[in-house]
């Protein structure tokens, strides 16, 4: 496998195999592109629209945008992080973001990526959409306020669980939806498992191993220790939901 | 059922004075006053205007949130939140006891709290009208003055409230809104660096706390005649007592005497505080009206706080703080311990029992282990009662079988004192404002008659549901053309 091929990302060069997207490059090079979908383990959603670069001057999601041997690619300027907290700011008037209360608080990508982007209000007004919490199962609750339809959980599921528990349904901003895939609806009715890949996988505080919310001190969570763009070279820590 | 001066016969007809928003205190009331034509006091009332909606709200979350969300009824004392439900949620999970370490984490998370809250009313809301007096110009009645004033002690206050701010900070994660207490244990215990740290202060703190004791203790001599007679009642009380009948602020039974001083209960299983108290609804405050079920809405309304805990304990369970309480019992044959400024005194008697429980805790090696969690046959419901800087606490749950919460009660502290702060604001405006012209300086003693209790009336008007309202329809000649009334079951009636 070469490895002398390059392309530059934020005018510094970064190598990559043949069929490696910008992102992976940019990530097995420890250089950090925002993004909330994107998963190493899985193919790429490109739906969060969070991880767009400029390459050779046009928007593209970095995620499933193969890298070229000499492609020029702008990734932290401020145009682009102006671009990516508006998405942000969307994501989190979309649903019912209460960090203040939320035991993902210090462990959750959206939040993390909100603070690298310096988002310092929703700006948009709230929709407070009408999410139920699914409590039913025994081990896992289910808290839809906090989706941001990134997919992960529904990949997970049926790649490496081979279980579909979960699907994405509905139309529009607030008919679509995660559902659940058993008669009632409910998790509690599925065979969803709390050693499954995908009760591991949610970037934020929607599946939630029950009875173990605030385990973990303030200071010991994972970005309490270094911001989000510190950890890119680090695995994935998803033992703790 | 209304007490003197609550409701006038013929408002319509009087004059209104109102004081709003009542300032130097957490939260939002005001106070209206109604005068005739020879400024003769016909009603008086404190009203909270402010609205919240967390029993309601809590409802459907998972129980483990509870903790971490109810303390944001309030940013000044959340510590006293975070804990009582923490002890609420103990119950359900059926932890009879906690690990050594866990509960004497809580104790010195609750002890800082005490010692930052009771340091923060004292210096900063309070010691304006007390070190400058009550009717001081009002441009210097300050924290502000007090500084340019008395900056040393000024300069005490600000390092007595961030002294405890440091240990919640240590204890909980951060110095407002922590996460250190959950259900069953603690998240954390002390690492030795922390435990070195507070260690270096801690005695100056005990110094410290002890000289605040001495400010209102002289401020009392000083005006012996005033602070006894001002805003003065007889009332009923409540507090918690460790089984010995000393002083705890973190865990005990509950303990009542009337009036006359007389035991109504004592040692009282908290778990079901509801055979002993109950709430009343008035149809101008937000506000709920505990009171003693045995003696009824009318005489069955106490107060709580630093001068109950202070004057119904057996004695304080750290030398320094119990020889003040019994010099405050004894004071002027027992005259400031059934005033209303004595509650100044009371809580700083109760500041210094803060920093020497501190001090001593600093000095247990159970705040450095690592054994933090406990577990229990789980209950459908659990009852947290706790001390709070402002008095007793009480958070009560049910917890479905899917771990979410379906009903949440709390009786917060400064809800207890309703009745007490409106009859003392009644004696305070017959002493002083009685048939004479009402200035700034005079409506600051009512003020001051409230800020005495430490009121905390955002945490005091949580409750969402039918409230009673009453709204007066008045022609421009004072006649009444109609009167809408909602009471507590939701219906409206018309007078008309």
């Amino acid at each position: 496998m070469t490895t002398d091929l390059t392309f530059q990302l934020d005018g510094e060069d970064i190598a990559f195999t043949p069929g490696q997207t910008i992102m992976q490059a940019a990530k097995a090079a420890g250089v950090y592109i925002p993004h909330l979908c994107w998963h190493p383990d899985f193919a790429p959603h490109g739906s969060c629209k969070l991880c767009t670069v400029k390459a050779n001057g046009r928007f593209a999601s970095s995620c499933t945008l193969e890298a070229q041997a000499g492609m020029s690619v702008e990734n932290r300027s401020g145009e682009l992080d102006d671009k990516r907290r508006t998405l942000l700011q969307m994501l989190f008037v979309e649903g019912n973001h209460f960090c203040p209360s939320c035991e993902k608080s210090g462990n959750c990508t959206l939040q993390a990526t909100a603070y690298e982007l310096k988002m310092m209000s929703p700006h948009f007004d709230m929709f407070y959409p009408d999410r139920p919490v699914d409590a039913s199962h025994p081990d896992i609750l289910l808290d839809f306020n906090r989706c941001i339809m990134c997919s992960l959980c529904v990949t997970a599921s049926r790649e490496v669980d081979g279980k579909n528990v979960f699907a994405m349904g509905g139309r529009g901003i607030l008919g679509r939806r995660i559902h659940i895939n058993s008669e009632s609806g409910k998790l509690g009715d599925t065979d969803f498992a709390l050693t499954d890949r995908a009760a591991h996988i949610c970037p934020v505080g929607v599946i939630l191993e029950k009875r173990k919310g605030f385990a973990v001190p303030i200071g010991e969570r994972r970005y309490d220790k270094a911001p989000i763009n510190e950890q890119v070279k680090e695995p994935l820590k998803e033992a703790a939901p | 059922m209304t007490f003197e001066l609550e409701t006038a016969i013929a408002p319509e007809k009087l004059r209104r004075v109102a004081i709003d928003p009542v300032s130097r205190v957490e939260g939002h009331g005001k106070v209206t006053i109604l005068l005739d034509d020879n400024n003769k006091v016909h009603q008086v009332r404190l009203h909270i205007v402010e609205f919240r909606g967390f029993e309601k709200f809590i409802q459907g979350r998972p129980y483990w949130e509870v903790p971490v969300m109810v303390q944001r009824l309030c940013g000044i004392c959340p510590v006293s939140h975070h804990l009582a439900a923490s002890k609420a949620l103990d119950m359900m999970l059926g932890v009879k006891q906690l690990t050594p370490t866990a509960e004497k984490m809580r104790r010195l998370m609750h002890a800082g709290q005490i010692l930052q809250s009771h340091a923060l009313h004292f210096f900063h809301l309070s010691s304006p009208d007390l070190l400058f007096g009550f009717g001081s110009d009002v441009a210097a009645r300050n924290i502000v003055g007090v500084v340019a004033a008395h900056p040393e002690i000024a300069k005490k206050g600000v390092l007595l409230r961030k002294y405890g701010q440091e240990v919640i900070r240590m204890t909980a994660g951060k110095r407002v809104h922590g996460t250190g207490s959950i259900p069953g244990g603690v998240n954390k215990s002390l690492s030795a660096e922390e435990r070195a740290e507070l260690l270096k202060d801690i005695y100056q703190m005990v110094v410290w706390s002890r000289s605040a004791v001495g400010i209102i203790r002289g401020l009392f001599e000083q005006n012996l005649a005033e602070y006894n007679a001002f805003g003065r009642f007889r009332s009923a009380g409540m507090c918690l007592v460790r089984p010995d009948g000393a002083m705890d602020l973190y865990h005990g039974g509950l303990r009542a005497r009337d009036i006359e001083g007389k035991t109504l209960f004592d040692h009282f299983d908290y778990g079901r505080y509801w055979d002993v108290i109950a709430e009343d609804v008035k149809p101008w405050s937000y506000m709920k009206f505990p009171f003693f079920k045995s003696l009824g809405t009318e005489d069955g309304s106490y107060r709580v706080g630093p001068l109950s805990r202070v004057t119904m304990c057996d004695h304080i369970p750290t030398p320094l703080a119990d020889k003040e309480r019994e010099e405050f019992l004894a004071f002027d044959g027992g005259s400031a311990a059934g005033a209303t400024l004595g509650y100044h005194w009371a809580r700083m008697i109760e500041m210094l029992h803060a920093a020497e429980t501190i001090k001593d805790l600093l000095h247990d090696d159970d705040i450095i282990g690592h054994d933090l969690m406990a577990t229990g046959v789980r209950q459908e419901r659990g009852v947290g009662v706790i001390e709070a800087p402002r008095g007793t606490l009480i958070h009560h749950y049910r917890v479905d079988e899917n771990d979410q919460v379906i009903r949440a009660n709390l009786i917060v502290s400064t809800t207890h004192n309703n009745q007490a702060m409106n009859t003392a604001v009644r004696e305070v405006a017959k002493q002083y404002l009685d048939g004479v012209e009402v200035t700034e300086g005079l409506l600051n003693h009512i003020e001051i008659a409230i800020r005495a209790f430490d009121p905390c009336l955002s945490c005091a008007t949580h409750a969402l549901g039918q409230m009673p309202l009453e709204v007066a329809i008045v022609g421009a000649d004072g006649t009444a053309i109609d009167e809408v009334t909602r009471n507590a079951d939701g219906f409206i009636r018309h007078r008309s």
